[in-house]
């Protein structure tokens, strides 16, 4: 069904647009002022202001690996976030854990695991997928460099910038 | 003006007359003729006439031609791109061109007073609007408003012919 | 030899020089830091900060820090110069190559061209400050300014692509309208100076107070005072008729980004967009001076002595010459401020609102104010 809506009766005034024009410029005029004397304060200034202490603990920035309160890595080069992954940002080298360590049971561990930040797209699906709780989205937004190769953080850089993740879900360690 | 720039001024109007006729593009035509239009008032300054040369500029290259323009780009004329040169036409055309060249040049040799250099006009810059103003609105009074009427008739009837039908 | 004899050679040399003068020393410049300007307006307005950390590249030559002129980011204009310079010059190949890059060209010109007949200055070392002195002066600006719609149209149309066409279109039919308003609402201003020369206009000015300010000369007589009102009329159909042929906000439909991406220029990248930023900018920049030369009393400033001839070769002249030509710009600057200010508080048009504004409003009223200049000119002595 059609709908009308009803215009509002405009006044001569406000038909003419005029004093409604300089009313407006008024307005904008107003916030130049107060910019300009420094009264509003929205805006921060990047490299010298940052707003990290405020970033909630939910904040999804750089993939990261983290390991567990004894200090041992997490994954386990399963390769499911190198899968999952969209734009195929994540290259893993699995190799093998010895027979005669304490974790031989584990089978596997990540010899290489690069993310590729040029290609990463944020969507978290790695951290989702992981069975081992072993990847997660940090802090770290401001990734730089300054070739492709700078753009790769290899393994040691993850476990730096993830560093340990107390309080997850133990499934290799010797029973206490 | 120095007859330097006559000469470049004349030869561009005449070069971009002829692309006017030669072009096959449409577009290119229209262009060719808002050059020629442009060079024609350059003409016009070099004989201190402004008003009629910035005339010439306002009117048919500021305005009319970009009404042409606008409606051969809308149009998108595709089929005049392919149409090619007839020759009889083209040796025709040609044939009475030369004609008309000839005729002229004949009529002007026999023509002494033509071959006179003109003397040059006495004031210095002529204030050729309010002359052109003031010849219109007194001794041509009548025809002006006559035509000023007529052109009112004209475009109250395009209005009324391009109107849709109201159902 | 003769032929080279009946060259003006002097005229020329100055002339040129004016030309020189005027687009590289004050046009250009002003058209970047106007770019720079809008940035900073338009985000002071809307509580942000705009561009403000390029400085002059001086630590390129030794020194420890880039230089930092007050506001900070003044650095920007030449930075974007430098990137749009450097950018890769792209033509696609669907266009229409001759007319696409024609266009770029056309759309500088006409703007640059308008320049030619506004007197900036008065005299200065013996020269009048202006490149050509024609008796049509104004209607010299409104030819170039309608050749200006060339550009736009072959852009939109040697695009070959849908947005750019809709925008050419756009602009020709918009400023093919509002030249009428435009045209109309200066003719009160004329039959007042009853002169086409703006330097005449100017003249008029210094003798009787500023069109729109009328008591800048210290009286104001009745006839001035009734004159006001259609003064103020044309003035403010002629600016509203200019903001819409400079294709500005509100009426900046040809080139609206939420509809046509960037109308007409939506195709042009590097040096060719830069052009249509120039032109857009200089056409700006003329029109203000148009404003400021029939309402604003050109490059007069009140209480202040004016050279004649003889004087503006004496030092005490030259300064003077060199503050009537910064007067003028001042006066430019502040209109173009003004056009930055409204762009960033008015909301845009719908385009049957603008032609309706054109066609129904500013033209009548155009029509009918210069019949009441005509009546008070002719009653009020
Ligand atoms: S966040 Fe997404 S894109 Fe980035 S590495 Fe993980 S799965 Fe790949
Ligand atoms: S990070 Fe997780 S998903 Fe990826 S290989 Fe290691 S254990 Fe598997």
């Amino acid at each position: 069904m059609a709908y009308t809506v009803r215009r509002p009766n405009l006044t001569f005034w406000e038909k003419i647009y005029l004093p409604n024009i300089i009313a407006g410029l008024a307005i904008t005029f107003k916030h130049l002022k107060k910019m300009l004397k420094g009264e509003t304060h929205v805006v921060m200034q990047y490299p010298e202001e940052k707003w990290d202490a405020h970033l909630p603990e939910y904040y999804r920035g750089a993939p990261t690996l983290v390991k567990d309160e004894h200090g041992r890595e997490r994954c386990v080069s399963c390769q499911l976030c190198e899968f999952i992954c969209p734009p195929r940002a994540i290259k893993i080298t699995p190799g093998s854990i010895p027979s005669e360590s304490k974790f031989a049971k584990v089978e596997k561990f990540p010899e290489a695991f690069d993310i590729d930040m040029s290609r990463c797209i944020y969507c978290g699906l790695c951290e989702e997928v992981c069975p081992e709780q072993a990847i997660f989205l940090r802090k770290d937004y401001a990734v730089t460099g300054e070739s492709r190769a700078d753009m790769v953080h290899h393994k040691e850089k993850l476990y730096e910038l993830g560093g340990t993740m107390p309080d997850l879900v133990h499934k290799w360690n010797p029973e206490k | 003006m120095s007859p330097i720039l006559f000469w470049i001024f004349a030869a561009l109007m005449l070069a971009f007359g002829v692309s006017v006729v030669v072009n096959r593009d449409p577009v290119a035509s229209a262009l060719s003729l808002v050059a020629s239009f442009l060079c024609l008032a350059a003409l016009f300054v070099g004989l201190d006439a402004f008003f009629i040369g910035v005339i010439q500029v306002l009117v048919y290259a500021g305005a009319v031609m970009v009404l042409f323009l606008f409606i051969i780009m809308l149009l998108d004329l595709k089929a005049e791109k392919r149409r090619h040169f007839n020759k009889l036409a083209l040796a025709g055309g040609a044939l009475v061109t030369a004609g008309f060249v000839a005729g002229l040049v004949r009529v002007l040799s026999l023509y002494p007073a033509g071959n006179q250099p003109f003397p040059p006009l006495g004031v210095a810059k002529l204030d050729d609007v309010r002359q052109v103003g003031m010849t219109l609105f007194s001794n041509f009074n009548l025809p002006f408003q006559t035509v000023g009427v007529l052109v009112l008739v004209a475009s109250v009837g395009v209005i009324v012919l391009s109107r849709r039908e109201l159902k | 030899m003769e032929l080279l004899n009946t060259i003006p050679w002097m005229l020329i040399a100055s002339s040129v020089a004016k030309t020189l003068f005027l687009i590289f020393l004050v046009v250009l410049p002003i058209v970047s830091y106007t770019v720079y300007a809008e940035r900073r307006v338009s985000a002071l307005i809307q509580d942000r900060l705009g561009p403000n950390r390029t400085g002059f590249p001086i630590s390129l030559f030794g020194f420890k820090k880039d230089l930092q002129l007050f506001l900070g980011g003044l650095g920007q204009p030449v930075a974007d110069a430098v990137k749009f310079l450097l950018k890769e010059e792209f033509t696609p190949a669907h266009v229409n190559k001759f007319y696409f890059w024609l266009a770029p060209v056309l759309a500088m010109v006409p703007a640059l061209s308008t320049l030619a007949v506004l007197p900036f200055g008065n005299y200065l070392f013996g020269q009048k400050m202006v490149v050509a002195d024609v008796n049509v002066g104004i209607l010299y600006v409104f030819a170039i300014a309608s050749i200006g719609v060339y550009g736009i149209v072959l852009a939109g149309w040697s695009s070959n692509s849908k947005y750019p066409f809709l925008g050419g279109i756009r602009a020709s039919s918009q400023m093919i309208s509002y030249e009428l308003s435009l045209g109309l609402s200066a003719v009160p201003v004329l039959m007042i100076i009853g002169n086409l020369n703006l330097s005449d206009a100017i003249q008029y000015q210094i003798d009787n107070g500023w069109l729109l300010l009328p008591f800048t000369d210290g009286k104001l007589t009745l006839r001035e005072f009734l004159l006001w009102i259609p003064v103020l009329i044309s003035f403010i159909v002629f600016t509203i008729s200019m903001f819409a042929e400079t294709n500005r906000l509100p009426f900046d439909l040809p080139e609206s980004e939420t509809e046509l991406v960037a109308g007409y220029h939506t195709e042009y990248s590097a040096m060719k967009f830069a052009l249509f930023f120039l032109g857009e900018y200089a056409a700006m920049i003329a029109g203000s001076s148009i404003i400021v030369v029939l309402f604003l009393g050109g490059w007069h400033v009140p209480l202040l002595p004016i050279n004649t001839l003889e004087s503006s070769m004496t030092p005490g002249g030259i300064a003077l010459g060199f503050l009537h030509i910064t007067a003028f710009f001042a006066k430019v600057i502040g209109i173009l401020i003004f056009f930055i200010w409204v762009r960033w508080t008015l909301p845009r048009f719908r385009f049957d609102q603008l032609m309706k504004l054109g066609w129904l409003y500013l033209f009548e009223i155009a029509l009918v104010n210069i019949f009441i200049t005509a009546g008070i000119i002719a009653l009020v002595k």
